[in-house]
C-alpha cells in the first residue's frame, strides 16, 4: 500500500511536470526534500536526547510500570496484546498526554519512546504489529483539546473569536479518532 | 476550562522536570548518568529516521511542486462537492496528511483571503487542528523502530483523515449556519 501511494506520487508528479514542461521543478525538489528530510531530522536530535534521558530516568524509577497500571482499564480494550505493567503502556499514556495537552516538541519523542517499547513486543520486527497499528492510528488521527497554532492565526487574521472552533475541532477530531480505531479493528482481520 | 487546559499546557513539562528527577532520586538512581545513557539513544533514532523522511519528503516535494496536486483536485472536485465540500479548502484536506508547514501556509491565506469568521476560515480552522500529518506520523514512528511493512495501519490512518474532514464539513454547517 504504501509503496503503491509513494510511487504514485513520484510518477504523477513526473507526468505532469512532462507534460507542463517544468522538468526542472523535478531536480529541485528532490534536492529540496533530500535536504529538508536531514534538517527536520536533526532539528529533533536535541528534543529527542532530552524525552530519551528523562524517560530512562522514569523507567529506572518504575514510573512507566505505574502509569501503566493507571491506564490498563482502557488499554486493555484498546491493546489486547500489550501485558498489563509493561512501560509500553507507560509510554503510549505519556505521548498521548503530550499530544492532548499540544506540547508540540514533546509528542514526537515520547512517540518514538511508545514505539520502541512497542518493538520489544512485536514478532516479526520489521513488519507492524497490530498494537503498533492501533498505536499510530489513533496518533495520526490527532489527539488535540485546544489547537493552540490554530487559535494564534485566527487572531491574527482578525477574528473577532478565534476561541470558537474549539468545540467544533473537538468533535471533528473525535469522529476521526474513532474511525481510526474502527477501521484499524476491522482491517487487522486481513492482514498478517 | 480553556484556560485551565492552556495554564496545564504550560506547567506540563516543567513539572516532569521537576517531578521524574525527584522520584528518581528517591529511589536512589544515578540520575544524571541514566539520562546520559538513555540520551545516547536519542542520536540513533535520529539517524534511523532520516532515510525514511527522505523517501516521504521527496515524494511529497514532487507531487505538491509538479502540479499534480492541482490536477488531482480539480479531478476530485465535481465528487466532493456532492457532499458540500467547497472547493477552497481541497489543497488544505490534500495537504494535511503531508505537510505541516504546508497545511498551515494554506491555512494562514484561507483565513486571509475569506476571514477568520467566514464559513470557509472556520471550516479550515476546524480541519487544521483535527487532524495530523499523518505521512509524517508514519514515517517518523515506524521508521524509528525500522518497520518496513506498516500493514494495514495507512489505511486506517487515510480513513480518519477523511473522517475528520467529513465531520468537519458536518459540524461546522451545523454549529455556524
Amino acid at each position: 500500500m504504501i509503496n503503491i501511494i509513494w510511487f504514485a506520487m513520484l510518477i504523477t508528479g513526473i507526468i505532469t511536470a512532462i507534460i507542463k514542461g517544468n522538468m526542472e521543478m523535478i531536480t529541485k525538489a528532490t534536492i529540496e526534500g533530500a535536504e529538508q528530510a536531514v534538517t527536520v531530522a536533526l532539528g529533533l536530535t536535541g528534543i529527542i536526547a532530552f524525552w530519551s534521558g528523562m524517560m530512562e530516568i522514569a523507567k529506572e524509577a518504575g514510573l512507566m510500570n505505574f502509569l501503566a497500571r493507571l491506564m490498563s482499564p482502557i488499554a486493555k480494550r484498546l491493546f489486547p496484546e500489550i501485558p498489563s505493567n509493561h512501560p509500553a503502556m507507560g509510554a503510549i499514556l505519556l505521548s498521548f498526554s503530550a499530544n492532548l495537552l499540544g506540547l508540540g516538541n514533546a509528542c514526537t519523542p515520547l512517540g518514538i519512546k511508545a514505539m520502541e517499547e512497542l518493538q520489544k513486543l512485536n514478532q516479526q520486527q520489521e513488519t507492524a504489529s497490530n498494537s503498533m497499528c492501533t498505536y499510530v492510528a489513533i496518533t495520526a488521527s490527532s489527539l488535540t483539546l485546544i489547537p493552540s497554532t490554530v487559535i494564534a492565526f485566527r487572531a491574527a487574521n482578525g477574528s473577532v473569536n478565534p476561541t470558537e472552533i474549539i468545540g467544533t475541532t473537538i468533535f471533528a477530531t473525535t469522529i476521526s479518532t474513532l474511525a481510526a480505531i474502527l477501521v484499524d479493528k476491522v482491517l487487522r482481520n486481513f492482514y498478517y | 476550562m480553556v484556560t485551565f487546559i492552556n495554564l496545564l499546557s504550560q506547567w506540563a513539562i516543567p513539572i516532569f522536570l521537576i517531578v521524574i528527577p525527584t522520584i528518581g532520586l528517591s529511589k536512589k538512581i544515578p540520575v544524571y548518568e541514566c539520562f546520559v545513557q538513555g540520551a545516547k539513544e536519542g542520536f540513533n533514532t535520529v539517524v534511523r529516521i532520516i532515510p525514511y523522511l527522505v523517501a516521504m519528503f521527496i515524494a511529497i516535494r514532487v507531487f505538491q511542486q509538479s502540479g499534480a496536486m492541482e490536477s488531482l483536485i480539480s479531478l476530485i472536485n465535481p465528487l466532493t462537492s456532492i457532499f458540500h465540500i467547497p472547493k477552497e479548502v481541497l489543497p488544505l484536506a490534500l495537504i494535511r496528511p503531508l505537510s505541516g508547514t504546508g497545511a498551515l501556509g494554506i491555512l494562514g491565506d484561507l483565513l486571509a483571503t475569506h476571514g477568520s469568521d467566514s464559513f470557509i476560515g472556520r471550516l479550515a480552522s476546524t480541519m487544521q487542528g483535527s487532524t495530523e500529518t499523518t505521512f509524517y506520523v508514519l514515517t517518523v514512528y515506524f521508521g524509528a523502530v525500522g518497520v518496513k511493512n506498516v500493514k494495514h495501519s495507512l489505511l486506517a490512518c487515510l480513513a480518519s483523515d477523511l473522517a475528520g474532514l467529513f465531520a468537519s464539513v458536518y459540524i461546522v454547517w451545523r454549529i455556524f449556519s
